[in-house]
């Protein structure tokens, strides 16, 4: 299988070679042009050795089946691809921003920025998740950033499409990630569970916080076992001012057992941009690694484990654990209609008792001038509202990091709403909707607003007619 | 150009007709039949009919083994196989019996190639029912892509550089990309007997210009077919099958 050497000036389909970016141990990455594109690109050229080099050639076969397939800020667009009859290789818009292991090279990092890059780097796992790929090899230099500041993953060459043949299934041979940031299952060799990535993630967010590697930088595959029992050095023993919720999530993040670690992404994401609602348990206090017992009867307890049951695969998970925004009017006269929704938010639990429920309530404000914050009594209007939103949430049993409360101050609470639900990447939103009245019919309801405007699934719910006159009754 | 791979009708009206309604808001270029237009089902002249007119108009079609078992009288099918295609016999008139004679085994359509059963031996009627039984089919065909049908349930081969081959799960609905560096063998679901545990009419279609070959399902009504299978007074259990997809 000869392959054209690619060299500066190299033409093919129209693509003209231009300075070499980088050379890796399996490919090599250059600069091209293209008299139809204005867009600077890269091309990635695999680097096959002589004879058959299986490895490198599933691995560039897997890029080419998924890249082609995924859109958004997060990836980045295929330009053109060629394959192994003359040059295999994959053009791709290049990202000017450099990677995170620039960033991470300078860690530990002030933690306001490791919170936000943390936040950022998960929205765009999020967003591959979203499209059916697990990544199973994010580590800081294939995360790229935009000049817009999104994330955008590269190197899709160990990368497991949900709904397409996996072609490294059967291909024992490959190495299975990048050592550090690993997760325990794929060391199983286990490639269908986008928990993975989730680990992945939480090894970064460590090292961009301690400025170390949670289980150091193993050379031997026997190296990478031992995270199936021996936990990291807590964080905030590396570093004090660590606060304990951050170090919750990392933890969190980093757990053995996929079924103990965040069930999504967006989960994630939710906890790193709500910092107050994190629940800090046992992991988030403590200073120093389990003593030698505990780890002894966890290594014993790992003898011969094959895996850690189910996986939770792409395809499943929106449905499984989804984040469900919960709008709720407290205003008096809608007692009936929040106790409506709340007997919907239940039956809804009974169906999805992984969901995570959010709920908010909004403060409309005053288009103009200074607000008022304390009621006529003097009361805090804030936290009156927060008082009643856990007032009507009472019963909806859920642990407490699955249950949250927001309080959204805003002139408009659709729109309030509606950020609030892109922000904790709401799967489903559920509101009441107040009822018909000639204002509404000309001012547009909110919840009209909401369910033409969301990105997400809408539940409006209202009380039937008949429910109303009896209550006016 | 995008090509409709309709596979093992097996005289089933209903589930032909749907496929068909189908089509019509796909709008393949061409439609391809792997065979079998007849057999197991109650309704053989009317498909030996439709699909001779879509050939008429372009489609390609192959034979298979129930189509050839009409002409002869060896016994290479099972019993209730056996049975319906003496009943089938009677009721063809002769031109619609000189259609299914002079179908061929095998077509091509730039590098993909159409077979009933298996590229190797295709007389045989081999079931492509894992990677030891499509590895021949890559030996001795150079078609980068080999669709086939006779199986009754969906399955896709890949065959790499090395000339390993893999079966790939099939998920419906979902355009699969035929990469270039491998070659790929479909088989493709049954229109009239699905067996995969599903009474959905299967078919696929193949994009030849994006290199993509996508399975796909259609409802149909079952209990139609499976009446008039009754009707007919052919084996029960060719009826019940149809219910239960299997």
């Amino acid at each position: 299988m000869q392959q054209i050497k690619p060299q500066p000036g190299l033409e093919i389909d129209g693509f003209t070679l231009g300075e070499q970016l980088h050379k890796g141990g399996f490919a090599t990455v250059w600069e091209v042009t293209h008299p139809l594109y204005r867009t600077p690109m890269v091309m990635k050229i695999p680097t096959i050795l002589d004879g058959y080099d299986g490895p490198t050639i599933v691995g560039f076969e897997v890029e080419q089946m998924i890249m082609p397939r995924l859109t958004g800020p997060h990836v980045p667009r295929v330009m053109g691809e060629g394959d192994f009859s003359r040059m295999a290789y994959i053009v791709t818009e290049r990202i000017p921003g450099g990677s995170m292991h620039q960033l991470v090279k300078r860690a530990p990092l002030p933690l306001d920025e490791v919170i936000e890059a943390a936040a950022r780097m998960a929205q765009a796992v999020a967003d591959l998740h979203r499209q059916h790929v697990i990544h199973l090899d994010l580590k800081p230099d294939n995360f790229l950033q935009r000049e817009t500041g999104e994330m955008v993953l590269v190197d899709y060459g160990l990368s497991r499409h949900d709904e397409l043949p996996d072609l490294l299934a059967e291909e024992f041979t490959i190495p299975m990630g990048t050592f550090p940031y690993i997760a325990p299952e794929q060391y199983l060799r286990q490639r269908g569970d986008l928990r993975s990535d989730l680990y992945a993630l939480g090894a970064m967010i460590y090292q961009m916080a301690t400025g170390k590697l949670p289980f150091g930088e193993p050379e031997k595959l026997s190296q990478v076992r031992e995270r199936l029992w021996r936990d990291p050095v807590p964080p905030r023993a590396l570093r004090t001012e660590i606060p304990e919720w951050l170090q919750e999530i990392i933890l969190r993040a980093l757990e053995v057992d996929p079924a103990r670690r965040y069930q999504s992404a967006a989960q994630m994401i939710f906890d790193l941009t709500h910092p107050r609602q994190v629940k800090i348990t046992e992991r988030g206090h403590k200073l120093a690694q389990d003593g030698f017992w505990t780890v002894w009867k966890r290594k014993r307890a790992m003898k011969g484990v094959k895996g850690f049951g189910a996986p939770v695969s792409t395809a499943a998970h929106g449905d499984r654990a989804p984040i469900l925004l919960v709008a709720v009017d407290l205003a008096p006269e809608m007692e009936a209609l929040s106790a409506a929704l709340f007997s919907s938010v239940k039956r809804m639990l009974v169906i999805t008792p992984e969901a995570r429920v959010a709920c908010v309530n909004v403060i409309k404000t005053a288009r103009l001038g200074i607000d008022q914050t304390t009621d006529d009594d003097g009361n805090h209007l804030h936290v009156s509202r927060l008082v009643a939103l856990r007032g009507w949430a009472e019963g909806i049993e859920l642990p407490d990091d699955r249950l949250t409360y927001t309080i959204l101050e805003n002139t408009d609470p659709a729109s309030a709403i509606l950020d609030h639900a892109e922000a904790v990447q709401a799967d489903h939103l559920m509101m009441g909707a107040r009822g018909h009245s000639t204002t509404r019919r000309f001012l547009g309801s909110v919840s009209a607003r909401v369910v033409a405007e969301a990105h997400c699934s809408v539940t409006v719910i209202r009380l039937k007619d008949g429910a109303r006159t009896a209550d006016a009754a | 150009m995008r090509l409709a791979i309709l596979t093992d009708i097996h005289a089933n009206r209903e589930a032909f007709e749907a496929v068909l309604a189908d089509l019509t808001l796909r709008k393949p270029d061409r439609i391809v039949f792997l065979g079998d237009l007849v057999g197991y089902g109650p309704d053989p002249g009317w498909c030996v009919d439709k699909v001779a007119a879509l050939v008429a108009q372009g489609a390609l079609a192959v034979r298979g083994n129930h189509d050839r078992a009409v002409g002869v009288a060896d016994g290479a099918l099972n019993a209730n196989a056996r049975r319906v295609i003496d009943w089938t016999v009677n009721r063809l008139t002769a031109p619609q019996k000189l259609f299914l004679e002079d179908l061929p085994l095998t077509a091509t359509e730039g590098d993909v190639l159409f077979v009933h059963a298996s590229a190797n031996d295709p007389q045989d009627w081999i079931y492509v029912t894992g990677e030891a039984k499509a590895m021949p089919s890559f030996r001795v065909s150079d078609a980068r892509v080999i669709l086939v049908g006779h199986v009754h349930r969906p399955q896709l081969y890949s065959c790499d550089l090395a000339g390993r081959v893999m079966g790939h799960p099939v998920v419906q609905g979902q355009a699969v990309p035929l990469i270039r560096s491998r070659r790929w063998l479909a088989v493709v679901g049954s229109v009239g007997q699905p067996r995969d545990g599903a009474a959905l009419a299967g078919y696929a279609m193949l994009d030849t210009d994006k290199n993509e070959l996508t399975f796909r399902r259609v409802p149909y009504d079952a209990a139609t077919t499976a009446r008039k299978v009754r009707a007919a007074g052919l084996p029960e259990a060719l009826a019940s099958r149809l219910i239960k997809g299997e």
